[in-house]
């Protein structure tokens, strides 16, 4: 069986659905943050996925920069992911040391 | 000729925005009343012109398109025939006058700008009323007039008498001018028209007719009643004395009280088409007349005497437009304009001078002011209607007008009127200029004095008195029967005077009861014969009610207080519950319902809001894909 692009994509697509499912209905922080996460790296996949099968294979051409885009991207957002973790734990640790408790739904003063 | 008319309005209001616009900055403030009173005597000469050029059988109209509303044009004219002329004549000749006076009157005073600014806004408002040639611009004008007396009669503000009396003037005038109102505008559903014209052609063709033309008739004269202070709406006149006397001289005269019997006059066509109408003027007229002239035999203002003789003498135009007699009743107009000018402005002389204003501190003045004491018996005799002056000739036609006409007891009034007024002139000349000085200078506090005690009539005071007692003399032969009564022949009735115009035997009783009415007030207040005081306290009741007015001004005074008080709490109360209780509710309403209610999606937990966020865009992302796929 060949991997084909529609594989990965689906791949992404189920790696992104469990993360938005998890970030939108764990009611931890960490584990929102860790549902996050893995929502960023469904996206890599694509990135890559789509480099990879745009790219001719076997062809002598030399990489041009829109091939190479999608790979650029997904280093920027694994870039972006780490300077994401480090904020949201200090949010977490600043919201935990203020209400000793990292319940998001304790965390509800965004309303009126 | 065209263009006279024109003329005659635009001199005054370029008076008016002259000394508004023009001479805010100008040093001298006496140039105001320069620039007014050369207006007016351009006005007076233009208007001479137009009398001059006009003849019984002149119309002449022109006119601008104003607006059109759908269909309907509206228009701005003038018209100018021998009532219009007549008035001109009157309005801008004792309105000059007036003018010169109080050159003198109002010298010092710290209004000395705007009245002169108020009193160009009122000729020219008055001239417009005369020489408009629809319902709709007459309204206009009279609206004006009436806010011009307003702001005039108001000139010393500070006073709160003043101010008192300019605002009864004017609420109360307001109640006929609502009638006028709705009869113009009943004139206009049934005709389609403001001009007089058209609606005087419906008249006469039947189109309007009936109970219609009465009921129109009638609400017109309501608005005469308000403007002519006839009775029940007179109340207002003998309070508007709180303003400078020349004011009280121009109003009486020759505006805003001329207005009323103007329009009845200028509405004849219609009154005279409606036997019911013109009986409720005659009655109205007859009584007011000798209704007011009660009221003056009791008055102690001098200015009052004169107020009250003026609602009686309006209420005798009235009766002689209401009986028929036409040209009469314009004469009176015509004559009293000067006789009264006259009259007021010689009062003026004297408060001017003496700084008192009531009659039984006065005394003795002919010898300080031997001109005013001798205009002051003119003007008094002519209104008297003492033979040969200009009164009785007007009010011979207009007795002879009622007795022709049938209404014995209308006749019966104004033969008493006549002696009353004879009598409370005679009083009010004899009490200020005859017998002992009784001025006491500690009460010259009370009154508008500017210093100029003793020093003798200025010449700019005496010489319009000369003129408009000339004036007084003189114009009751141009409606003398002797020669013909030109005077109605002008204004297009001459066979008016035919039914017998100047019959001796009334001019015999007449004569009579004037002479014995002045010779009443000699015994009482000359020769001092007979005592005044006695006669008071014998008819105590009498006295009282009249130095009460009837009560008149304390019913009005009660009724305002149970029924438009009442009224106002009603409305209070609906205005607070109902009124407020919507606004109040649809805020309450959009509050719970549509606030606290969606406030509940609000739930702060940020999971909550991501979820929408992603479902959102589920949703848009489904659209774009059913959209590409088309």
């Amino acid at each position: 069986m060949t991997v084909t692009l529609d594989h990965y994509l689906f791949l992404s697509a189920a790696v992104f659905a469990i993360g938005l499912f998890g970030a939108l209905s764990r009611r931890g922080l960490v584990a929102v943050l860790l549902s996050i996460e893995l929502m960023l790296n469904a996206v890599n996949i694509t990135f890559v996925a789509f480099s990879r099968y745009l790219d001719v294979p076997g062809s002598d051409q030399v990489a041009t920069a829109g091939q190479l885009s999608g790979q650029v991207f997904a280093l920027f957002v694994i870039a972006v992911a780490a300077a994401e973790a480090a904020v949201a734990l200090a949010i977490i640790l600043a919201v935990y040391r203020t209400r000793r408790t990292t319940n998001i739904e304790d965390v509800n003063t965004m309303k009126w | 000729m065209q263009a006279v008319p024109w003329l005659i309005l635009a001199a005054p209001l370029a008076a008016f925005l002259v000394i508004v616009f023009g001479t805010l900055y100008a040093r001298n403030e006496r140039l105001s009343g320069y620039v007014s009173i050369v207006a007016m005597l351009c006005a007076a000469v233009l208007a001479v012109v137009a009398l001059a050029g006009t003849t019984s059988a002149t119309h002449l109209r022109s006119s601008l398109d104003w607006f059109a509303l759908g269909s309907t044009r509206f228009t701005l004219g003038v018209l100018l025939d021998p009532l219009t002329a007549v008035m001109l004549v009157v309005v801008t000749v004792v309105s000059l006058l007036v003018q010169i006076y109080s050159q003198s009157y109002m010298a010092g005073d710290s209004g000395y700008r705007r009245y002169y600014a108020f009193m160009s806004l009122f000729s020219l408002s008055m001239l417009g009323l005369v020489l408009a040639d629809n319902f709709l611009q007459l309204y206009i004008f009279w609206e004006l007039v009436g806010l011009c007396s307003y702001l005039l009669i108001g000139h010393w503000y500070q006073r709160p008498a003043a101010a008192a009396a300019a605002k009864k003037a004017f609420i109360v005038t307001r109640f006929g001018d609502l009638g006028f109102l709705v009869g113009i505008l009943v004139l206009y559903a049934w005709t389609g028209s403001f001009e007089f014209g058209a609606i005087e052609s419906a008249v006469k063709s039947g189109a309007l007719a009936g109970g219609t033309i009465t009921v129109a008739a009638i609400l017109l004269f309501a608005g005469a009643v308000g403007k002519s202070a006839q009775f029940p709406l007179h109340v207002w006149l003998p309070d508007a004395m709180e303003g400078p006397t020349p004011v009280s001289a121009l109003i009486h005269a020759a505006t805003m009280v001329a207005a009323g019997v103007y329009m009845v006059a200028r509405a004849y066509t219609i009154f005279s088409a409606s036997a019911d109408a013109m009986l409720v003027v005659a009655i109205i007229g007859g009584f007011t007349a000798l209704f007011a002239a009660t009221h003056a035999l009791v008055a102690v203002d001098i200015k009052r005497v004169l107020a009250y003789s003026t609602v009686s003498q309006l209420g005798y135009m009235m009766m002689g437009l209401g009986v028929g007699a036409y040209a009469a009743g314009v004469f009176h107009l015509f004559n009293h304009a000067f006789f009264k000018a006259l009259l007021f402005l010689a009062a003026g002389v004297v408060i001017h001078m003496t700084g008192v204003q009531d009659l039984p501190k006065m005394g003795g003045l002919a010898r300080k002011m031997p001109i005013t004491a001798a205009t002051f018996a003119v003007g008094g005799l002519s209104l008297a209607g003492l033979f040969p002056l200009s009164g009785f000739w007007s009010k011979e036609q207009i007795l002879d007008g009622a007795m022709a006409s049938g209404h014995t007891v209308l006749f019966a009034l104004g033969l008493l009127t006549a002696l009353l007024t004879a009598f409370y002139t005679a009083r009010a000349w004899l009490l200020a200029f005859w017998g002992e000085g009784r001025v006491v200078e500690g009460d010259a506090a009370d009154a508008d004095v500017h210093g100029e005690h003793a020093s003798g009539e200025p010449a700019v005071m005496t010489v319009p008195l000369l003129v408009l007692a000339t004036a007084a003399v003189l114009t009751g032969l141009l409606g003398s029967s002797w020669l013909g009564d030109p005077f109605a022949g002008f204004l297009g009735h001459a066979t008016e005077g035919a039914h017998g115009g100047g019959s001796v035997e009334l001019a015999l009783v007449s004569t009579a009861l004037v002479i014995a009415g002045i010779g009443l007030a000699w015994l009482m207040y000359g020769s001092r014969s007979i005592s005044a005081e006695s006669v008071g306290a014998t008819f105590r009741p009498v006295y009282v009610m009249l130095v009460r007015k009837y009560w008149l001004d304390d019913l009005y005074g009660w009724m305002v207080r149970v029924f438009v008080l009442a009224l106002s709490e009603l409305l209070l109360w609906f205005d607070k519950t109902v009124v407020d209780g919507i606004v109040n509710g649809t805020g309450w309403l959009a509050a719970a319902v549509f606030g606290r209610a969606s406030s509940r999606s609000q739930t702060g937990v940020a999971a909550n809001y991501g979820l929408v966020f992603f479902a959102g865009l589920l949703v848009m992302g489904l659209a774009v894909l059913v959209g590409l796929g088309r």
